[in-house]
């Protein structure tokens, strides 16, 4: 894989610390973070301030039989297995395998129109995650935001006015971002993108992309 | 922690139980949960510690960190209703034999972050713990208070980077 060289803000990192972040937005970050361990070690210093914060909470009494409940309930369960150390195959890392049911080839496309195909993955709804499928060299519809977006390649490239994202590289683009993404030439370009709000698109094109988009 | 994760020592865990488990209780409570709620899930989260003991790694994590994400992914399970996507493990998974001095090094930069957190003027803490306890995200912390968190969190950023220097 190449470097990656645009990667998730801070202030992502600490939603997902916090586990505020919308479920749609958390699984581009747990992709990305599979994919970087730069991001992972932010991250993890992230949830050491979450242990700093837990460290200091004001302790709350338990229940006078708390110490025996809980043992109880751990004679009821069975350890966690640990997780095997798995080579990955295919081109999804594990967090986003388990939402597609597979690798790409498990991949439920729709088309969008021009070889535009789009595969919406189920969330809880606070944010909408999507597959895109952008075959090489064509162009992403003009649009600007509601609200963030936030697009992390996973094969190919494209190119927009922020610069050139190849794999494993992560967009971070607000309201005032509009942006055209063009897949580069020679390799088909497969994201994952978040939208925490509908995209508004211009021209004449939006009327129609739309519906389609169900954006 | 070790001895628990090691050799399932009972007294061992009644020592982390005695410490986290009241904690853990208030962190939920913070986060909206009623008190018989927080009971529950605080009784469950160190019902999971327990089962997850032999994968704790003391090179990346501290254990209050450690209880921290248990009890973040129980919240954000039972409360808010969502999957929570975890990144992939990395290959190599939980030494079986951690490097003392890796594990030494990230106890003694945990500690600088949470006395870094103790020193933080009130109100300034009080923002990130409540970021923490899932009351509210980064940005509607800001719109509340007036006061951008990046501000806040370059008064503990030293912290931060040193510790993101050792985790990598
Ligand atoms: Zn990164």
């Amino acid at each position: 894989m190449t470097e990656i060289t645009h990667h998730l803000t801070d202030d992502l990192l600490m939603d997902y610390a916090t586990g505020t972040l919308p479920e749609g937005f958390a699984l581009v970050v747990a992709t990305h973070v599979s994919l970087c361990d730069d991001c992972r070690a932010r991250l993890a210093a992230y949830e050491a301030l979450g242990g700093s914060v837990l460290e200091r909470a004001e302790a709350v009494a338990l229940e006078d039989r708390a110490f025996e409940a809980t043992m109880a309930r751990i004679a009821g369960l069975s350890p966690a297995p640990r997780p095997a150390a798995r080579p990955r195959h295919g081109l999804f890392p594990a967090p986003l395998q388990d939402y597609v049911g597979g690798d790409l080839a498990a991949v439920r496309w729709r088309p969008l129109g021009l070889g535009v195909r789009q595969a919406v993955l189920p969330t809880d709804g606070s944010a909408k995650v999507r597959l895109l499928y952008i075959p090489a060299g064509a162009a992403v519809p003009d649009h600007g935001h509601r609200g963030r977006e936030l697009t992390l390649v996973l094969q190919g490239a494209f190119r927009d006015d922020e610069g050139r994202f190849g794999p494993g590289d992560v967009e971070v683009a607000d309201e005032e971002l509009e942006h055209t993404p063009v897949a580069e030439a020679g390799q088909d370009c497969i994201c994952l993108a978040a939208t925490d709000a509908l995209l508004k698109f211009r021209g004449i094109m939006p009327r129609l992309a739309q519906p389609f988009f169900r954006i | 922690m070790l001895a628990l994760r090691d050799r399932q020592d009972k007294a061992a865990f009644a020592a982390l139980f005695r410490h986290f488990a009241p904690r853990v209780k208030a962190f939920l409570m913070k986060g909206g949960a009623s008190a018989a709620q927080a009971e529950d899930h605080a009784q469950e989260v160190m019902a999971t510690l327990w089962h997850k003991a032999h994968l704790y790694d003391p090179t990346r994590a501290s254990v209050a960190t450690w209880v921290f994400t248990i009890a973040r992914n129980r919240r954000i399970d039972a409360i808010r209703r969502a999957r929570r996507p975890e990144p992939e493990d990395l290959p190599w998974g939980p030494e079986p034999e951690p490097d003392q001095a890796d594990a030494l090094v990230l106890a003694q930069e945990s500690n600088r972050l949470t006395e870094a957190l103790a020193q933080l003027p009130p109100k300034q803490r009080e923002l990130v713990e409540r970021a923490y306890w899932g009351d509210l995200t980064h940005s509607e912390l800001a719109v509340e208070t007036g006061l951008p968190l990046g501000t806040i969190k370059s008064r503990i950023r030293l912290a931060l980077d040193r510790l993101r220097h050792e985790l990598r």
